[in-house]
C-alpha cells in the first residue's frame, strides 16, 4: 500500500510541474484563441537569460527583474510585429506564426547565450522526506507549492482586478470587448508578458531539475495532454490536468509498464488524453463550443 | 619522326607534371554533418570545435596530410538522420575535384539510415563508438566502420570494471546489475552482450527503460530501489543522464555505484546534476582533460593564436572537445595510410575503405601524434572494423573528470561470435555474400 501511495503522491507532485507549463498556454489561448507553440521556447529563453545573468555576477533578484523586463519587451515586440498584422486571421495562421516564432526564439537564445548546459541551483536540494514508509521529494514539494501559489495569484488577477476583468471580456467576446473600448492590443501584450513570467517560473524549476538546456523547450510536449484533459481555457483545468497526467503516468509506469516492456510514460499521457477527447472533447473545465450550422 | 617522338615525349612530360601539380593542389574534401543548434547542440558545439581545431592544426602546422590539405565543410543537421541523409546525397560525389573518401555520420541513427546507401555507393561510413554493432564484421559490412568502441564492447568493459571493483569475475555471481537505458535503438544496443555476460558470470541482469526525453524518472528509480541492485549501468543520453543521477540520489542509490556509458559521461551530464554527481563514473574511450601532449600543441599553435573554433576556451579539453580531436585524428591517420599506399592525392570511397581497413596506430605512433593516453592503440582489419574495444574509467570529483584506470579491454573472445551471428543474419536477410578479404588484391 505504501508503494502505491508513494507512487501516487510522487506522480501528483510531478504533475504540478506539468501544470505550470500548461498554464502558460492557457493564458494566451484564453485571451486570444492562439495555441502558442512558442511557449516552450519562451520558457527556455527565460531560464537561459536568468542563468546567463547570474553567471555574469548579477544577484538572483536582479536577474529575475531583468529577465522579466526582457520578457515584457518581448511580449510588446511579438504583439506589434507578429500578432497585430495578423489580426482576424484564422487560428491556423496564428498557430503557424507561433511555430515560426519558436524557431526564432530558440535560435536567438542559443545564438546569443550559447548552447552549453548550465547548472541552476535554487538552493532546494532534491532530497527525500519520509512520511512513515512513504518517500516524498523535497524539491517536488516546493515545486507544488510554487504551482499552487501561481494558480492562486493568476486566479486573483483574473477575478479580482480590472485588468483581469478586461482579459476575461476579451476572452469571452473580442468584438464586444472592442466595442466597449477595451484596448485589445494592450491586453495581448499583458497576457503574453504574464505567460512569459509563468514560463520563467516553470523554466527555473525545470532548469533546476535537469539543467538549463535546449531540452527545456521540449517540456511543452507534456503540456499538450494536460491541456486536452483540463481544457484549453481554464487555469484550474491546467492544474487538475497536470495532476491527472502526473499521477496516472507514474502509476501506469510502475504497475502496467513492466507488462509492456516499460518506458510507457510519454505515450500513456497521450492515450489518456485521447480517451478524454472521446468522452469530453472540451476537457474537464474547457468551454464547450456551440455553433449554429 | 625523331622530332615527332621528341615532341610527344615533351608533351607527355608536361601533361603528367601538370596533372601531378593539379592533383597536389586538390585538397581532400571532408563534409561534416553537425548540430550546433537544437537539442544536442551542447555536445555538438564542442565536438566540432575539436574536429575543426585538429584539422586546422594539420593544415596549418603540418602542411596537410602527406602534403594534401583537408577541405572540411559543415552542414547543420540538428542531429536529424533525414537531414544527414540529405547532406550525404549532396556531397557523395565530392567537391572541387576531390572525391569522397569517407563520410562521418556523427550519430547512430544516421548510420542506420545510410547503411545500405553507402554500401551501394562504396563510401565508408565512419561512426566511432556508435553505429550498428554487427558492422564490426567487415566481411559483411565493408563500408561501415564503428571504430574504437562498439556497444557490445561498452557493455563488456563496464562489467569488467565492476568485476575489478568487487574483487574478480568470480565475485560477480549472485550480484544484481541493473541497466537503466534510454529506450531507443542506441539504449537497447548493448542488451545482447549484457545477456551473454550475465549468463557467463552468473549475475542477475535487470533492464529498466527510460522513455525519451527522460525528464521524469521517479518510477524507474523506485523500481531500482525495490530491486536493490548492487550496481547500475547507465546507458542514457542528454537530459536523461542528468535526471537519472539526480533521481538516483533522491532514491538513495549511491553515485559511486553507477557506471555511465560513453554517451553519458561528459561535463554536460554531470555539471547540472551538482553534488549528486560526485563519485559518478563513466566509460571513457575519449577521456576528458588537457593533460595530453596534443593539447599542448594545440594550445600553442591554435588556441593562443586565436584560431580555435571554441567559443569558450574554458571548455578546452572537455570530453566532447576530445571526442572531436580523437575522431579527427582517426580520419587523418587513415588518410595518411591511404596516401602512402595510393599516392598523395584525394582518395575515393573504395580507396578510403582500404585506408581505414589498414589503419594501425600503435603506442609509438600515438606518442608521435601527441595522443598517448587520450586514444587507445588501434588496429583495423577487413575482419575487424572496431579495432580497439577498450576504454578508461573516469570519475567526476565535482569539478573535473579524474581518470581512474588505464585502458580496460572488452572480452572480444566472448563478443565476436555474437557479432558474427548478427552479421550473418543480416547477410542472409539482405542477400549479401560475405567477402573474402584474403583473396582481395590492392
Amino acid at each position: 500500500m505504501s508503494m502505491f501511495l508513494e507512487t501516487l503522491i510522487g506522480g501528483l507532485l510531478a504533475g504540478t510541474m506539468y501544470s505550470m507549463v500548461a498554464i502558460g498556454f492557457v493564458l494566451i489561448y484564453k485571451a486570444s484563441g492562439v495555441f502558442n507553440y512558442a511557449q516552450g521556447s519562451i520558457l527556455l529563453f527565460a531560464a537561459l537569460t536568468f542563468v546567463s545573468l547570474t553567471d555574469q555576477g548579477v544577484p538572483a533578484f536582479g536577474a529575475i527583474a531583468l529577465t522579466i523586463a526582457l520578457l515584457v519587451l518581448m511580449a510588446i515586440t511579438i504583439e506589434r510585429l507578429l500578432l497585430r498584422p495578423l489580426t482576424n486571421r484564422s487560428p491556423m495562421t496564428l498557430f503557424m506564426a507561433t511555430l515560426g516564432l519558436s524557431y526564432l526564439v530558440e535560435a536567438v537564445a542559443q545564438g546569443t547565450m550559447g548552447s552549453q548546459v548550465r547548472a541552476l541551483d535554487l538552493g532546494i536540494d532534491d532530497l527525500p522526506i519520509f512520511l512513515g514508509d512513504i518517500m516524498i521529494s523535497q524539491f517536488d514539494l516546493v515545486a507544488a507549492g510554487v504551482a499552487l501559489t501561481l494558480g492562486i495569484a493568476l486566479s486573483l488577477l483574473f477575478n479580482r482586478t480590472r485588468i483581469g476583468i478586461q482579459l476575461r471580456g476579451v476572452a469571452d467576446d473580442t468584438r464586444a470587448a472592442l466595442s466597449l473600448g477595451i484596448d485589445i492590443n494592450r491586453i495581448w501584450q499583458i497576457v503574453w508578458a504574464v505567460a512569459g513570467i509563468v514560463g520563467l517560473v516553470a523554466g527555473l524549476l525545470w532548469g533546476a531539475r535537469q539543467g538549463v538546456q535546449f531540452s527545456l523547450s521540449l517540456v511543452v510536449l507534456k503540456a499538450l495532454p494536460v491541456l486536452i484533459i483540463g481544457g484549453f481555457t481554464s487555469i484550474a483545468g491546467a492544474i487538475l490536468g497536470g495532476l491527472i497526467v502526473g499521477a496516472s503516468e507514474s502509476l501506469a509506469e510502475t504497475y502496467i509498464g513492466p507488462f509492456l516492456g516499460g518506458g510507457i510514460t510519454p505515450w500513456f499521457a497521450y492515450a489518456l488524453a485521447l480517451v478524454f477527447l472521446f468522452i469530453r472533447p472540451a476537457g474537464l473545465f474547457g468551454e464547450r463550443q456551440i455553433e449554429r450550422v | 619522326m625523331k622530332r615527332l617522338l621528341l615532341a610527344a615525349l615533351l608533351a607527355g612530360t608536361v601533361f603528367s607534371a601538370t596533372s601531378a601539380a593539379l592533383a597536389a593542389d586538390v585538397s581532400q574534401y571532408i563534409p561534416l554533418p553537425t548540430y550546433r543548434v537544437g537539442a544536442y547542440a551542447s555536445s555538438g558545439e564542442l565536438w566540432w570545435a575539436g574536429e575543426r581545431d585538429y584539422f586546422r592544426y594539420i593544415n596549418e602546422v603540418e602542411g596537410g596530410v602527406e602534403g594534401v590539405k583537408l577541405n572540411y565543410e559543415e552542414f547543420e543537421t540538428e542531429w536529424s538522420p533525414d537531414r544527414t541523409v540529405e547532406v550525404y546525397e549532396r556531397v557523395k560525389a565530392g567537391k572541387d575535384g576531390s572525391p569522397l573518401a569517407f563520410f562521418f555520420t556523427h550519430g547512430t541513427p544516421a548510420t542506420y539510415a545510410l547503411l545500405e546507401k553507402a554500401a551501394a555507393d562504396k563510401i565508408p561510413l565512419i561512426d566511432p563508438a556508435g553505429g550498428k554493432t554487427e558492422t564490426v564484421d567487415g566481411t559483411v559490412f565493408p563500408y561501415a566502420f564503428p571504430l574504437l568502441f562498439s556497444y557490445y564492447s561498452q557493455a563488456s568493459t563496464g562489467i569488467n570494471y565492476i568485476a575489478s571493483k568487487v574483487g574478480g569475475f568470480d565475485k560477480l555471481k549472485g550480484l544484481k546489475i541493473a541497466t537503466v537505458y534510454h529506450d531507443s535503438a542506441y539504449g537497447r544496443a548493448s542488451q545482447p552482450a549484457i545477456d551473454l555476460l550475465a549468463k557467463k558470470y552468473g549475475f542477475e541482469n535487470i533492464q529498466i527503460p527510460v522513455a525519451d526525453p527522460g525528464n521524469e524518472q521517479s518510477p524507474q528509480w523506485r523500481q531500482v530501489r525495490e530491486q536493490k541492485p548492487d550496481w547500475v549501468f547507465l546507458r542514457t543520453w542528454g537530459v536523461s543522464t542528468v535526471v537519472a543521477i539526480k533521481t538516483a540520489q533522491r532514491f538513495g542509490f549511491p553515485a559511486d555505484h553507477i557506471i555511465g556509458d560513453v554517451w553519458a559521461g561528459s561535463e554536460s551530464d554531470v555539471i547540472p546534476a551538482g553534488k549528486a554527481a560526485i563519485g559518478y563514473s563513466a566509460l571513457a574511450p575519449y577521456p576528458g582533460g588537457t593533460d595530453f601532449d596534443i593539447h599542448k600543441r594545440l594550445k600553442a599553435e591554435i588556441l593562443d593564436k586565436g584560431k580555435s573554433d571554441l567559443r569558450d576556451q574554458k571548455l578546452f579539453g572537455a570530453v566532447n572537445y576530445n571526442v572531436g580531436l580523437v575522431n579527427a585524428a582517426l580520419a587523418v591517420e587513415a588518410l595518411r595510410t591511404g596516401y602512402k599506399h595510393f599516392g598523395a592525392r584525394p582518395l575515393n570511397g573504395e580507396e578510403g575503405r582500404w585506408a581505414f581497413e589498414h589503419l594501425t596506430i600503435d603506442d609509438a605512433r600515438l606518442k608521435q601524434i601527441g595522443f598517448e593516453g587520450l586514444l587507445q592503440p588501434i588496429k583495423i582489419t577487413p575482419f575487424d572494423h572496431e579495432g580497439g574495444g577498450a576504454a578508461r574509467i573516469q570519475s567526476w570529483d565535482g569539478q573535473k573528470w579524474v581518470l581512474k584506470t588505464d585502458w580496460i579491454k572488452a572480452d572480444h573472445e566472448l563478443l565476436n561470435p555474437l557479432i558474427k551471428d548478427g552479421a550473418a543474419a543480416y547477410a542472409k536477410e539482405h542477400g549479401i555474400t560475405p567477402r573474402t578479404p584474403e583473396a582481395e588484391t590492392n
